[in-house]
């Protein structure tokens, strides 16, 4: 803000600010903050079937566990399983679904960077919200069944599979579109388009014109003028942009359930089922805070490694 | 034409984008219980049955229930939020937004469990309510990012002015900032409410017995038969929520006209 506080109004500005934030903060703090404290928590404690132990332990990451049930008033150890680093299939599953974040992230921000480019460089002014509105709408209706119409439209028997057989192109129906990672990848793709669009739109928007007509001036051919000061100008909004995709994506349920098959399934079904399912809230912590976890720990090196394009917005 | 091949390109992406869109109603209407080409006439049928389904019309009520309380509760927390972050330097403002708008990219499953931990650990039983609270948390940012926009285009001598002339901050509150910001709220609320309106995993965690209109779709997804079914409703819902966005977009570029704002379009 530019203007100082000003003494007349009760209280100091930092006091106003505070109090006008506390609502929201407070609300955050309680069903937000606490919430993932306390399964980070859940993480390093024991399971006793449908209660928490408060026994302080790292199986759930590495290693053999117990579960406990109370039998008769003594707690007695039921069912064996292994921590989360230990057991290879809960560990393949989170590296895949790593993998699959990471292609996600890939395809989307290189296909949906030459639209925020459109829109920015080449719509008139007065147009660029009507684009983009056109290209958020889809984003905001009703995600499971657009996720159906992606298993309809890669299915055997979708326009795809159609179009082909009715060319002659094909003579039986292409199988490999549908339960797969590749399913999964277009799907998520198509899901969090807007998300990558608009930081890239947004970044490309506050490049000064001029800077590019320089580089022209300087001799620089279109597209070394793009390769040397519209890209770097622009990689703040790229950065966002993979992050915002790539850190969701990770725990998608939804996707890779119905279009995932045996093969795409990723680490929130495994989560879903120890919550739901088998009743093993420390696994299902241990699972859930590793994979984010590993986000962080990806994340942390992607902005570390594209740290000089972040450093200030002097030049 | 300018920006020839660029063009060209962002059709071809936006045809990508809404083909799914385009297919739900051709589906929807089609004659037939399995969904692939080639397709078979005409039928109104499906439509028809939505009528006779007494769980979709509970589900349906439970989702308005909790759409019509998370759009006004996270509205409110928004305006809250909004107004502190444009119009006061305070301590802890960076980490306490952040966290605020921390479930933009948290996994939805991650905010579902941690509070489903939480609610089971006090002892709370699942239901609408609890629902709500979910939605309330993942629909605030996006509140926030609407009214944002609203607020930081206020010109804050206009605030002022009205101090000098004797009006409290209450009263300065609903007589100038309350005025130039109802296009903002407005479009936050029908934002937020088609948010929740089509939130799955939150709904599919904390709703125990009871289902939203999403967990009844995802539930449907298992029988093929009632699938033609849920297409029909998708269609409906879809004209909804564009309906909805439509008005919410006249009234956030309203909102910035209105305040003198210059419009860098789109949502977030």
């Amino acid at each position: 803000m530019q203007s100082k506080p000003k003494v007349r109004f009760r209280g100091s500005e930092a006091a106003n600010g505070l109090l006008m934030i506390s609502p929201t903060a407070i609300y955050a703090i309680l069903l937000l903050a606490a919430p993932l404290a306390m399964i980070l928590a859940y993480s390093f404690m024991t399971d006793g079937y449908l209660k928490i132990i408060p026994h302080f332990q790292l199986c759930n990451y590495v290693g053999e566990c117990h579960s406990y049930k109370d039998v008769n008033g003594v707690m007695t150890a039921t069912q064996d399983y292994l921590g989360v680093w230990s057991d290879p299939r809960a560990k393949s599953l989170m590296l895949r679904s790593l993998m699959i974040s990471m292609v996600v992230t890939a395809v989307t921000v290189l296909l949906a960077f030459p639209v925020a480019y459109f829109v920015s460089f080449y719509v008139a002014p007065s147009k660029k919200s009507l684009w983009l509105f056109l290209i958020t709408i889809p984003f905001w209706t009703s995600y499971l069944i657009r996720v159906f119409l992606w298993k309809v439209i890669l299915g055997t028997g979708g326009p795809i599979n159609f179009g082909l057989l009715e060319l002659g192109l094909i003579q039986e129906p292409i199988t490999w579109l549908l339960y797969n990672v590749n399913s999964v990848v277009i799907t998520l793709a198509h899901a969090y388009a807007p998300f990558a669009i608009l930081p890239i739109f947004v970044s490309l928007e506050k490049i000064d014109r001029s800077f590019l007509e320089a580089g022209r001036d300087l001799g620089e051919s279109p597209f070394m003028t793009f390769w040397r000061v519209t890209l770097p100008l622009a990689m703040p909004g790229v950065i966002s942009s993979v992050l915002i995709v790539f850190i969701p994506t990770i725990g998608d349920y939804v996707t890779p359930s119905l279009v995932g098959g045996p093969e795409g399934k990723m680490v929130a079904n495994l989560v879903e089922l120890n919550y739901k399912k088998l009743d093993n809230y420390p696994l299902g912590s241990a699972l859930a805070v590793s994979s984010m976890a590993l986000v962080m720990a990806v994340s942390l090196l992607f902005l570390f490694m594209n740290r000089r394009f972040l450093r200030g917005n002097k030049r | 034409m300018k920006g020839g091949w660029f063009r060209g390109y962002t059709i071809a992406y936006l045809i990508f984008l809404y083909a799914p869109i385009v297919l739900l109603p051709i589906f929807a209407f089609n004659n037939a219980t399995t969904i692939a080409f080639p397709l078979n006439g005409f039928t109104t049928t499906w439509f028809g049955k939505l009528w006779e389904d007494p769980a979709l019309h509970k589900a349906l009520k439970n989702s308005l229930i909790i759409g019509c309380s998370a759009a006004v509760i996270s509205t409110l927390l928004g305006i809250f939020a909004s107004r502190a972050s444009s119009r006061y330097a305070f301590p802890f403002k960076t980490p306490l937004m952040g966290l605020i708008m921390l479930p933009l990219v948290m996994p939805d499953i991650i905010l579902a469990v941690a509070l489903l931990t939480v609610l089971l650990g006090i002892g709370m039983p699942l239901s609408l309510f609890t629902v709500i609270l979910g939605h309330v948390l993942v629909c605030t940012p996006f509140s926030i990012a609407i009214l944002s926009a609203a607020f930081q285009s206020l010109d804050q001598s206009l605030e002022e002015a009205a101090y000098d002339l004797g009006e409290t901050p209450v009263s300065a509150f609903r007589l100038v900032i309350l005025p130039l910001v109802l296009p903002g709220i407005i479009s936050s609320l029908l934002i937020t409410f088609t948010i929740s309106l089509d939130e799955f995993i939150m709904a599919f965690f904390l709703a125990g017995n009871e289902n939203t209109l999403p967990v009844y779709i995802f539930g449907q997804f298992r029988f093929p038969q009632n699938v033609p079914v849920i297409l029909a409703l998708g269609t409906i819902l879809v004209c909804l929520s564009i309906a909805l966005l439509a008005t919410a977009e006249y009234f956030r570029r309203r909102g910035i006209a209105k305040t003198g704002g210059k419009d860098t379009g789109g949502f977030l």
